[in-house]
């Protein structure tokens, strides 16, 4: 009885202290949730979602304070993926929030209207506006997200939105139409 | 030699189709007149987009180089005969999209004058290396159909010892015939290539897989490799589709290439006999890859026939040297019935991979598509042994995820499932549809993934600036503080309200005076 009782707390001791060992060993430093999160939303960095940027947006979430539905770049896409990853039924997009873009976008600036303000320069969260004091300004296509924070700032509103360039590589091939006898039969 | 004895394999599925290969192989390969104009698609092979280094206005040679490579997935491009560049532009090219596409256009001066040329008569002087090289140099890319650089493929690797170096003559596909006509007429060719290929690979031996409907290939190709032990002619049998890579290396060797991997990893590669060609007038003649044959087609077209064309040639004159459609408004397609798909302009120019254009009436039945039934006739004649129905429901219903755990990337798009299917459901078009949009989701992760990290940089910069400022800041008012004997500073600022007052006066006083 005695020799039980004994081996098995040593047992219990022994694993104790192998967990409490790794506990501190693999101590994970970031929240993994917040990093799996992060990974899934579109880094537009717009605050649709009324979070000062993506992180914070999957911060919030991880913390259980925003819901999954609050990313209109992302779109159902996003939330489906989001559900999936947090184990919840997926939602529609809240309208408060705005509406889903039928296609991407990126913002140009006209070059002969800018004054060089650098306002839009200051908004811009991925640093994709080129320029300086009083010189013109001009939008990197390729790294523009298309949040249009750049053009609330704009004094002389001379930022537009543009569809984003359709080249043969980013090109889709489309979905086949579905008929009516085949939309009516389920299963 | 031809081996009657060797002993073959079969892959699963495939179906046995109508040929229509007759109408076309009744007339030698024909050369067309130089067209009016040449449009050179920068995109002309899988792989990253070749980059202009002409301009408008320059004159070219035969054989220069007028775009180069870029990145290890690509080739150069070279001006197909002498004359002007025109324009550099964005015109229609043969893609589904029917987009238009960056091509440079040239204007041809009717001289057809060769750039200077550095043949070799003997191809052993050369390293395996130089060999790839010169290949790369060529701009030769696999002229069946799929495009991928062929100098890539014509590198054994490292480790991975290539043995057995295939090439195919399948040519499956029903109406097309050029590699056919190719086989028959340049047979010598294609063995002297198949030499410089099994040089630079190292490899033990050649098979020749040709298709049995094609007798006069066969024995053309024989004679020339009769004097190689080495090289191994093999009839194969007609199924469609023998002529994919992975198919074809089953039916010849037994062996299966795995899952989304290349013949490589189980010591094989693979070439079309066109590239063999291609090498050979590459290497020994100096010729980079400025032409290939066409089979132009079908029941619309009134004298279907092969012809040779230099890339960048409308399909529009290859239409007229085979005197025209029976019905103009016939929609034009690129590449074979099953695997084709269709052109939009008739002005798009012949590109490297381009083996047939096809006029024939449409008999596409999927306009009244009915619902699947499982009835699992696609899955029967599935020769890659996927499951098509359930890949078409997760493409249907957008389930990306499920649709490559069915091994979406392993589907060749034969289209053998789409033929079989009584339901005539397209089902090609929804693995299709799926592939691209995958592709794209994962260029948009690429691109979030820049921008998360530029706005994390930037991030960064604005705490570090702001910390500096106020480093800055601090480091001024301790200055200050440090000079200290507030004294100093009061009389300092006592001087110069001194000296103020005195130039005050000063004006004061010459006002005064010329008052």
């Amino acid at each position: 009885m005695l020799t039980a009782i004994l081996s098995l707390a040593g047992l219990a001791i022994l694993f104790g202290l192998i967990l409490g060992f790794a506990a501190v060993r693999f101590r994970v430093e970031s929240d993994p949730v917040v990093d799996k999160i992060d990974a899934l939303l579109p880094q537009t960095q717009c605050g649709q979602c009324t979070y000062p940027g993506c992180r914070p947006y999957a911060e919030a979430m991880a913390k259980g304070e925003a819901d999954i539905n609050q990313c209109p770049p992302g779109g159902e896409q996003t939330i489906v993926a989001l559900a999936d990853l947090l184990g919840v039924d997926p939602k529609p997009l809240n309208p408060e929030m705005g509406e889903v873009k039928e296609e991407k976008t990126v913002v140009i600036i006209d070059e002969d209207i800018c004054i060089g303000c650098t306002l839009c320069i200051q908004a811009c969260p991925v640093d994709a506006i080129l320029g300086a004091a009083k010189q013109m300004h001009t939008v990197i296509e390729e790294e523009c997200t298309g949040c249009n924070l750049c053009i609330p700032p704009c004094p002389v509103e001379c930022i537009y939105i543009v569809p984003r360039k359709k080249s043969i590589q980013n090109w889709k091939w489309p979905k086949p139409e579905e008929t009516q006898v085949e939309n009516g039969a389920k299963g | 030699m031809l081996s009657r004895l060797q002993q073959l394999w079969q892959f699963r599925g495939g179906l046995h189709l109508d040929e229509y290969k007759q109408s076309s192989t009744t007339a030698p390969i024909q050369t067309i007149p130089l067209p009016a104009k040449l449009i050179l698609p920068l995109q002309q092979h899988l792989g990253h987009t070749a980059e202009a280094i002409v301009k408008k206005g320059d004159k070219v040679l035969k054989g220069q180089k007028i775009a180069e490579a870029t990145g290890y997935v690509s080739v150069p491009l070279h001006a197909p005969t002498s004359g002007t560049i025109i324009d550099i532009g964005d015109y229609p090219v043969a893609h589904p999209s029917a987009m238009k596409s960056s091509c440079i256009v040239i204007e041809p001066d009717g001289q057809d004058q060769w750039a200077e040329k550095q043949t070799i008569s003997d191809y052993k002087t050369l390293t395996p290396e130089q060999i790839r090289e010169i290949v790369s140099e060529a701009g030769i890319v696999g002229m069946g159909g799929a495009g991928f650089p062929s100098f890539i493929k014509l590198n054994p690797g490292e480790e991975k010892k290539v043995k057995t170096l295939i090439l195919n003559g399948a040519e499956c596909e029903p109406y097309i015939t050029c590699d056919d006509m190719l086989m028959r007429e340049q047979a010598k060719n294609i063995i002297a290539g198949a030499r410089i290929m099994l040089y630079s690979l190292q490899a033990e031996r050649c098979l020749i897989g040709i298709e049995d409907n094609k007798p006069e290939a066969i024995s053309a190709i024989q004679n020339a490799a009769s004097a190689f032990s080495d090289i191994t002619v093999v009839a194969v049998p007609t199924l469609y589709p023998t002529g994919g890579e992975k198919q074809l290396i089953k039916v010849l060797t037994g062996l299966e290439v795995p899952s989304q991997s290349l013949p490589g990893s189980i010591g094989i590669v693979c070439h079309n006999v066109a590239t063999a060609n291609a090498v050979y007038h590459a290497v020994i003649l100096g010729e980079p890859s400025v032409s290939r044959i066409v089979t132009v087609a079908g029941d619309k077209v009134k004298t279907p026939r092969n012809l040779e064309v230099l890339i960048g040639t409308p399909f529009n004159d290859l239409i007229n040297a085979c005197d025209g459609l029976t019905d103009e408004n016939t929609p034009l397609i690129m590449g074979g019935p099953m695997m084709g798909f269709r052109v939009h302009s008739s002005e798009a120019p012949v590109i490297k991979t381009c083996n047939c254009i096809l006029a024939k009436e449409d008999q596409s039945h999927h306009e009244q598509h009915m619902p699947c039934i499982r009835c699992a006739k696609c899955a029967e004649a599935c020769p890659v042994n996927l499951l098509p129905q359930q890949l078409y429901w997760y493409a249907r219903a957008k389930d990306f995820d499920k649709a490559q755990d069915y091994k979406l990337f392993d589907c060749i798009e034969c289209g053998c499932c789409d033929y079989v299917c009584p339901s005539h459901i397209p089902l090609v078009q929804y693995y299709r549809f799926a592939k691209t949009e995958i592709w794209v989701q994962e260029q948009d992760k690429q691109k979030s993934d820049i921008a998360r990290e530029r706005h994390e940089f930037r991030q960064l910069r604005l705490e570090r600036e702001k910390r500096e400022r106020a480093e800055r800041h601090k480091q001024k008012q301790e200055a200050l503080n440090k000079s200290g004997d507030k004294d100093k500073k009061q009389e300092a600022i006592q001087a110069a309200l001194d000296r103020v007052k005195a130039k005050r006066e000063s004006q004061q006083e010459n006002k005064n005076q010329e008052s």
